[in-house]
């Protein structure tokens, strides 16, 4: 079972990474850079809060790091819809 | 066409983002006396506690300047001449403008004690500052803190993370009191005691006692006496006012500007920390330092310096911030009454939250995670969220576009209403 458990959370990670992407609230930023020090794969996420756009890098983990370590709640992911039922 | 900014923080690099969006050809000019250039002055606090190295403070990298196409003078100006449309330099040099755009920022308020000039004693301005702080933690033992807002608890906290031994002094009996409640104070006062600070309620420094050019201990006015290796203040800021009240423009508590950003010369503008912006809601000209704000304002003058005319509506102020570990979000007018910790507003603050609103206060929530909110008679005044920040984001938006709440006022103010299930509820319907 425990087997299976894995199948089921590569599953869901490659569902986060398909379905969903990590969005800006820029007007709560400081620009302060603990989501660039903390990306693993070093995107630089500050300069597209700045510009308010997604983190639309095919790059990115959709690990939650900067998410998480944000201390002003600008980052969160948000489903693109891609693929949902009826998405031209 | 020629811009000159003076200030090198986010106002005057948002300023030029939009001259530079709006006139290609047009020459920009940057003055600045920080060394360090345009850094996240927020940031600062996650320096201290070691969240951040100092080098992942600076937003943009060379090419972003490049592309700017702007030129960066460190220079410090000594006098604005604006019959003549020139500044004179520290090198006693002219420098002439066609726009001129003050973004001076603002500086800590100095304490005024006896010993304030000794080694030791430390504000939280520049990166700078905070390096100086880092070098002295690692040497001293005990620190001792005044002040209040958001800054004091910054350095507490860092000072705390650097291994010292941290004495938070109130002059009153709780933190923040002219935004915060009693009961949030409380939460943000008890957590701090958990993270091992000590607060002294009551205590107002009276003298820095130095040996040898450093600090070794103060005495507070009760008496009592206090060793310490630091001693670090924040007691509020003071708009850089001085270049455009010697230049005869009109100043208050800062430089007063139109919707324009314009200053009562008409080549002269002002964001940032030192405007002092009209507000539609109060009728009155408003104070900020948030940063938010200053990289609105910044960009609203560099449009209009450029001469898209382009009216710049102050939005309501509203800050994310962490206070004693506690993510916290303050919107609109919230408080009242001055703070006995401060003098005038502090880094990350906003005049309009103490600003005593006409409106009925409904709160709910226990332990860490708390809401506040101040009830108009058909909007959202202001509002407090503590801990967790569901309601932070659905607040933000329906006091700052001033939603018409009174499908859900009732609701809001019904005995023990369940604040978060009727606004979650609200936002829901609202976003469909």
């Amino acid at each position: 079972m425990a087997f299976l458990n894995v199948f089921k959370r590569s599953a869901r990670k490659r569902t986060t990474l398909a379905e969903g992407h990590v969005v800006p609230d820029t007007a709560r930023c400081v620009q302060c850079g603990i989501c660039t020090y903390n990306c693993p794969i070093e995107i630089d996420v500050r300069a597209y809060v700045w510009r308010s756009e997604a983190i639309n890098r095919s790059e990115c983990l959709t690990c939650g790091e900067c998410v998480a370590r944000c201390p002003r709640g600008v980052l969160r992911f948000e489903r693109t819809d891609l693929f949902k039922a009826g998405a031209s | 066409m020629r811009h000159v900014i003076i200030g090198s923080g986010v106002a005057g690099i948002a300023a030029i983002e939009s001259i530079r969006s709006v006139e290609r050809g047009a020459e920009i000019i940057m003055l600045g006396d920080d060394p360090h250039g345009f850094y996240s002055r927020p940031g600062l606090a996650y320096y201290l506690t070691g969240e951040l190295s100092d080098q992942a403070l600076y937003p943009k990298t060379r090419e972003d300047y490049k592309k700017l196409g702007f030129t960066y003078r460190k220079a410090r100006v000594t006098k604005i001449l604006p019959d003549e449309t020139s500044l004179q330099l520290d090198d006693n040099s002219l420098l002439t403008y066609d726009r001129l755009l003050l973004a001076t920022g603002a500086f800590a308020t100095p304490l005024a004690v006896s010993g304030a000039t000794l080694q030791g004693v430390v504000k939280l301005d520049h990166l700078s500052d905070a390096r100086n702080i880092l070098k002295l933690a690692k040497r001293g033992r005990t620190a001792v803190v005044v002040g209040g807002g958001i800054t004091a608890l910054e350095l507490a906290e860092g000072l705390l993370a650097r291994g010292m031994d941290v004495h938070y002094l109130l002059r009153g009996n709780r933190y923040w009191s002219n935004v915060l409640d009693e009961q949030e104070s409380r939460i943000i006062e008890a957590r701090l005691q958990v993270e091992g600070i000590t607060l002294h309620f009551h205590s107002e420094l009276q003298e820095i006692i130095g040996r040898s050019g450093r600090v070794n201990s103060i005495r507070l006015k009760d008496g009592k006496m206090l060793k310490c290796d630091l001693l670090a203040y924040a007691i509020g800021i003071q708009p850089r006012v001085e270049l455009a009240r010697e230049a005869s423009l009109h100043v208050d508590r800062g430089i007063l500007v139109n919707e324009f950003m314009q200053t009562d010369d008409p080549n002269i503008y002002a964001a940032g920390d030192v405007a002092q912006v009209f507000d539609p809601i109060s009728g009155r000209s408003i104070l900020d330092s948030l940063w938010g704000a200053a990289r609105e304002q910044g960009c609203a003058a560099g449009t209009n310096m450029a001469g898209r005319s382009t009216p710049y509506v102050k939005s309501i102020p509203f800050n994310v911030t962490r206070l004693a570990g506690l993510t916290t979000t303050i919107i609109g007018a919230v408080g009242h009454g001055r703070d006995e910790d401060l003098v005038g507003i502090a880094r990350g603050d906003s005049e309009t939250w103490r600003e005593l609103p006409n409106a009925v206060i409904a709160q709910s929530g226990f332990d860490v995670n708390r809401v506040r909110i101040l009830v108009g008679e058909k909007k959202l005044i202001g509002a407090v969220v503590m801990g967790d920040q569901t309601l932070s984001i659905p607040l933000q938006r329906i006091i700052t576009q001033q939603v018409d709440i009174s499908p859900m006022r009732d609701r809001l103010l019904a005995h023990d209403a369940k604040l978060s299930d009727v606004i979650v509820d609200f936002w829901t319907k609202l976003k469909s």
